[in-house]
């Protein structure tokens, strides 16, 4: 099947989960503030620097982190650099195909990315190798492998655990000793679906699919918001908006306590 | 007595004695092997591989739950989670359609309820409407159970999918592709769901029936559910 | 073989090879079947550094329509690794070396899928190297063996395979990442179990015929081994006892 024929939604899922919805419930008995198990592997790569398998309910992501020396930006000579890919390759749903990534996964990354710079969850000024020349590299590469819903929050959740588990490896390039990378900011992000007139948090795939809007929300542990994205092509109510800031704050904050911040 | 059978796997060879070889089961220099994952079953002379697993393999006779997935002036195209989509032509309903008219009866994420009427030797499917009891399906709600799943689901003459539907009061129809439609309560509905799961999950261990009978007869609170 | 020379020595004076296998062992293998919702068919698998999933997708039918083929099914296997695979970042995207292996996997498991039961449709095959550690394009086949078994998709047989290679003028088996980097030869092979007809046979280095007929001996003794993790995940994941008359 191609893939819109692969995505069309069932008249009677979408009518059922509205009425559930109106009652106050959804398909799976959860909450409306309420997210599916998470399961989180650390290290789940160990020839990465650091990485990390990040299970929502059934989707699941790998993000892996890479650092490199390489050269900094030109207008920002002394810092390191923070650059986040993102892949939904064709095993984790029918509808996604091979190729270049497409826009779904450029806003996927660049959702990440914004959340994890604009937090400045890495001290990318300690990453300096030589100031103007050479400074570390920190790839982080989202690598989706079984698509359930909600990919920003699994992804970004998989990012910041990787990130905070990461070892620089300067002694391969002969640049000193092995250091952790520097983390002094634990961003969180909360992902919310609109369907009819309800919202609802960590959106399954049916739910995804008969969403008319999604915004997601990026705060850190001093209560800062760094990254909102409203996604897909319905509206939100201002107020709507307002809450869901709030919410993706206070949902935020209990999913820092429990998956990010908590020991390994 | 219940005879107690094994998984067989690709290219594992099965003596036939005096059987025929059947479905799932090909031939090479006089010995027999097996096609794919499945268990063995014999029934009148013939062996055959009942699947495990895969997509739903279409049979004549079938009633099958499937959702239009694209329009075209004189047919609708159906998933039926099989290879192949289905088409259903509108000589194959009860209705008087005219050309280009097919969305006014029919629209893409409709539900229907429909026979498989024929089958070809490369397994394309052609549905049909036009019997009693088949029709657009509305309200209540979907779940897809893989369709190996299904025999289990309907029990021996139907048992087991008897006692869905008493001891919740819902309307059920399951369509041999594995697509489930349930319709009653919100409650009744969830109670369905949850039972479905269960026999999924436990459909290999003994004493099914009684399990779900207990789950069923619980209240909502005490119950995981989908 | 890259060509890369190294200091180290890879075989000591004991016969043993730096991860302390002698010449014909293999490194340890997990095999799990089943392990995504999405997929049709799907399994994991370890073997020593290497992690790597493997998904099927169908039969389903074929977009676009050109690439159909009117009397049997279009079998097509994609390999990939994910950037953070390997030793230095990789971007992402296919590569020629990819390309390549993506073809002589598609070849492999064509050879025994009954395509011709599902004309006009594409079986997918998608090989997702998570971790890389030498012997990526055999560990990856031997696992979409098992997924599109476990995606119900009719076959001769499972395939499976193994590599064999030659290091510091011995012959061994399943090489290693510095045995792969710093070795004189590497040689991937999969058969047909039941039959040990061969489906993938590359070579790459410097060997004499004799070093090939014995490499290829040891790999494909090794690869019948392997078969048995490969029909035990299967067989793990479908435990299942099922009861005479329940079905039909």
């Amino acid at each position: 099947m191609s893939k819109f024929t692969e995505s069309v939604v069932s008249e009677i899922k979408k009518d059922y989960i509205q009425k559930l919805l109106s009652q106050g419930s959804r398909l799976d008995g959860r909450g409306a503030d309420e997210y599916r198990k998470i399961e989180i592997i650390n290290n789940f790569v160990p020839r990465a620097c650091g990485s990390a398998l990040v299970k929502i309910g059934n989707t699941q992501v790998l993000v892996g982190v890479k650092i490199e020396p390489g050269e900094p930006f030109p207008d920002t000579p002394d810092t390191g650099v923070l650059s986040t890919n993102a892949e939904l390759v064709p095993l984790a749903s029918p509808t996604f195909e091979a190729g270049p990534p497409g826009e779904e996964a450029i806003e996927l990354a660049r959702v990440v990315d914004r959340g994890i710079r604009e937090s400045k969850a890495v001290d990318l000024e300690k990453l300096i190798i030589k100031p103007g020349e050479q400074v570390w590299i920190v790839f982080v590469d989202i690598h989706v492998l079984d698509y359930d819903g909600n990919l920003f929050d699994a992804s970004a959740l998989g990012s910041i655990v990787a990130l905070k588990n990461s070892i620089v490896p300067a002694s391969k390039f002969n640049l000193g000793d092995d250091f952790p990378l520097p983390i002094v900011h634990y961003p969180s992000t909360v992902t919310f679906a609109k369907i009819g007139g309800n919202i609802v948090v960590d959106p399954n795939l049916d739910e995804e699919n008969i969403a008319q809007a999604r915004i997601t929300v990026t705060t850190d542990e001093l209560g800062h918001v760094h990254a909102i994205q409203k996604g897909l092509d319905g509206t939100f109510k201002i107020e709507e908006i307002k809450n869901t800031i709030s919410m993706g704050m206070r949902i935020g904050n209990k999913l820092r306590n429990e998956y990010i911040i908590k020991g390994d | 007595m219940e005879k107690i059978r094994e998984i067989v796997l690709p290219g594992e060879e099965i003596i036939l004695g005096e059987n025929k070889p059947g479905n799932g089961i090909y031939v090479e220099n006089g010995k027999a092997y097996v096609e794919y994952l499945g268990v063995k079953s014999i029934k009148s002379g013939y062996v055959n591989i009942i699947p495990l697993s895969g997509r739903y393999q279409p049979q004549k006779g079938d009633k099958v739950i499937g959702k239009i997935v694209d329009i075209m002036s004189s047919n609708w195209v159906v998933d039926i989670n099989a290879p192949y989509l289905a088409p259903l032509h509108v000589n194959d309903t009860p209705w008087k359609v005219d050309f280009g008219d097919t969305s006014k009866y029919l629209n893409v994420g409709d539900t229907i309820l429909a026979k498989v009427m024929s089958v070809n030797e490369v397994k394309q499917v052609w549905l049909t409407l036009k019997e009693p009891g088949l029709r657009k399906l509305q309200g209540g709600h979907i779940i897809t159970v893989s369709p190996t799943k299904v025999p289990r689901i309907i029990g021996k003459d139907g048992s087991m999918i008897k006692i869905l539907k008493e001891m919740t009061n819902s309307k059920i129809y399951v369509g041999q592709n594995g697509i489930i439609w349930v319709e009653g309560t919100t409650e009744s509905i969830l109670k369905v769901v949850g039972a479905i799961r269960l026999i999924e999950r436990e459909a290999h261990i003994i004493g099914l029936t009684d399990r779900v009978k207990e789950y069923l007869s619980k209240s909502k609170k005490e119950n995981d559910v989908e | 073989m890259s060509g890369m020379k190294t200091d180290i020595k890879l075989i000591d004076e004991n016969g043993k090879r730096i991860d302390g296998r002698t010449f014909d062992q293999i490194r340890p293998i997990k095999i799990e079947a089943g392990i995504l919702e999405r997929a049709d068919g799907s399994a994991y698998i370890e073997w020593g550094g290497n992690k790597i999933i493997a998904a099927v997708y169908g039969p389903r039918e074929v977009y676009p329509k050109h690439m159909q083929d009117p009397s049997k099914a279009v079998l097509r296997a994609r390999y990939n690794m994910a950037a953070f695979s390997v030793d230095e970042r990789k971007k992402p995207g296919p590569d020629r070396r990819s390309i390549e292996l993506s073809m002589v996997i598609s070849n492999a498991l064509s050879s025994v899928v009954f395509l011709e039961q599902f004309p006009r449709t594409a079986i997918d095959v998608f090989i997702e190297v998570l971790q890389a550690d030498a012997g990526t394009r055999i560990a990856g086949l031997t696992a979409a063996s098992v997924a599109l078994a476990d995606a119900g998709i009719p076959m001769k047989d499972l395939i499976v395979g193994c590599a064999a290679g030659k290091v510091e003028n011995t012959i061994v088996l399943d090489l290693n990442k510095e045995e792969d980097n710093f070795g004189q030869a590497d040689l991937p092979v999969a058969i047909i179990p039941r039959t040990k007809e061969i489906v993938l046979f590359q070579m790459d280095g410097d060997m004499i015929e004799e070093e090939i007929n014995r490499a290829m001996d040891m790999a494909i003794n090794a690869s019948l081994q392997i078969y048995e993790l490969q029909k035990d995940a299967l067989k793990r994941k479908y435990f299942n006892i099922v009861q005479e008359d329940e079905l039909q």
